[in-house]
């Protein structure tokens, strides 16, 4: 399949009173057209820079990352980030939070469209509702639809259900994958849940410890949707928290 | 506990305090202190006369002026300084200098520029209220979190977009802070205004009670009539935070 990210001997440190903090130490990955890919790690070890840069927020200080062939992407509509602690913007209801991204259409269009959206991630009747009158779950529903909105190509997601109880974390993996199912895009997920990580990816990058590299990759071969407490799941699971010194 | 339940010990603590000054100056004997009933039979005569009336409309129609000249000013000055890093560095050190001076040491410049009538107290009040307020909306926009703002970055909206769906409804619980810290302030000079340079409104109701003829049941009339107002305009800005656009910032 066609290389939808490449990312190329990536550096990134950060200065500090007691010097250079190295953080991302030559990471080198390529994600292809469609494809999943989770990224886990213990925490503190550099996830969240390492999306930062990928993601276009933040400059490398040494390698590349190119999409679609073109390096040095700022952030745009082209791939959405979904970070932990949520960016849904509380003054704006749930509509038009959906709307914000929408540029180019008619009103009543963007309002159609966000209302698909909505009804979609199951918000429907919750349209008019403020963020804070919503739940968490609620609230990451929001925000995934809000991201689904733009058609983004790519879907980067920091950790994106860890805020959440066990068991709207679960809930949320499933819809996530249903809208997959319907929608192609490709995606980044960076988390330190590895049954997360199982549950949703084809591939999983497992990163060392700060300053960070890619230790180890793993395939998961399994169909969807996958029964968590299979003896291969279980396997391939003790076989990344192995490499996590778990 | 219900909306009596809350008002009724506040209302025990007025009931107390009006009959401790009745007592005070029943023992006392005072001759020129009164009491609260000649208090409230000479604010009577003055609402029956219209005066009274004359007098809340000068300082509200004072306050309502220089207030809103003061938003006006404000807000957009407060939204460039805490976008515009220059804009701060340049004109907040003016302006931290210019607020602790009290309104009431510009009373002799404001007679020097623009004489004794109604502008003076709408400029003392432009000046009294207008600082508060630009540095609660340059802090507002100073503190709109880092997340949001990417957020708007990653969707690529256009600045105007970003101003308008984002920094200004962001900044906006802050502004209506200022706002009231604002009004209270603007309430306060009024008064003080009107004693020294004007014939009208509630601060020149107080003095010339005082210095035509000691009626001093004008005089705390007068300030209770003050004290409500003032309870009022404050009770009216907070219903502006009970808007649902704003109450994300005050729910927690």
């Amino acid at each position: 399949m066609r290389t939808k990210i490449s990312v190329k001997d990536l550096k990134k440190g950060f200065l500090t009173d007691q010097g250079v903090l190295q953080v991302v130490n030559g990471v080198s990955f390529d994600v292809a057209d469609g494809e999943f890919v989770a990224i886990v790690g213990p925490s503190g070890c550099g996830k969240s820079t390492l999306m930062n840069v990928v993601a276009g927020f933040d400059s490398p200080d040494q390698g590349s990352v190119t999409v679609d062939g073109a390096s040095g992407n700022g952030p745009s509509s082209k791939g959405i980030l979904i970070s932990q602690h949520g960016s849904v913007f509380p003054w704006l209801t749930v509509q038009q939070n959906l709307m914000f991204g929408l540029n180019g259409h008619a009103r009543s269009d963007k309002k159609e469209i966000a209302d698909h959206y909505a009804a979609i991630v199951g918000l429907k009747g919750f349209e008019n509702s403020y963020p804070h009158e919503l739940s968490g779950g609620m609230l990451k529903r929001a925000e995934l639809a809000r991201a689904l909105v733009v058609k983004p190509e790519i879907l980067y997601m920091d950790e994106p259900f860890s805020a959440l109880d066990a068991l709207m974390s679960l809930r949320m993996r499933k819809e996530l994958l249903r809208i997959l199912a319907e929608e192609r895009h490709t995606v980044v997920l960076i988390t330190h849940d590895v049954e997360e990580a199982i549950h949703l990816a084809d591939r999983i990058l497992v990163l060392s410890a700060r300053p960070t590299k890619i230790q180890a990759t793993f395939e998961v071969p399994f169909e969807h949707p996958r029964k968590l407490s299979s003896p291969e799941v279980q396997d391939l699971r003790e076989s990344i928290l192995r490499e996590l010194g778990v | 506990m219900s909306k009596l339940g809350r008002i009724l010990p506040a209302l025990a603590v007025i009931a107390v305090l009006i009959a401790v000054w009745w007592l005070s100056v029943v023992v006392t004997h005072s001759a020129i202190f009164p009491t609260p009933g000649q208090v409230v039979t000479g604010t009577l005569e003055l609402a029956q006369d219209g005066t009274l009336w004359d007098d809340i409309g000068a300082s509200l129609m004072r306050v309502a002026v220089g207030f809103l000249l003061a938003v006006s000013i404000a807000v957009p000055l407060g939204l460039w300084m805490g976008w515009v890093r220059g804009a701060f560095s340049t004109l907040n050190p003016i302006f931290q200098m210019l607020r602790p001076i009290s309104p009431i040491a510009w009373i002799p410049i404001a007679i020097l520029w623009f004489g004794v009538g109604d502008t003076s107290p709408i400029f003392l009040i432009f000046m009294s209220s207008v600082f508060p307020m630009v540095v609660q909306t340059t802090a507002g926009v100073h503190t709109i979190e880092r997340r949001y703002l990417r957020a708007a970055e990653n969707f690529g909206v256009s600045r105007y977009t970003l101003f308008r769906r984002v920094v200004i409804p962001a900044v906006l619980p802050q502004i209506i802070v200022g706002m009231r810290i604002g009004l209270g302030v603007a309430w306060l000079v009024v008064v003080a205004a009107e004693m020294i340079a004007l014939r009208s409104g509630l601060g020149y109701l107080i003095i010339d009670s005082r210095n035509a003829g000691n009626r001093y049941d004008l005089v705390v009339g007068g300030m209770v009539i003050i004290g409500l107002i003032g309870l009022s305009l404050d009770g009216a800005m907070r219903l502006l935070e009970g808007l649902r656009a704003v109450r994300w910032r005050y729910a927690h």
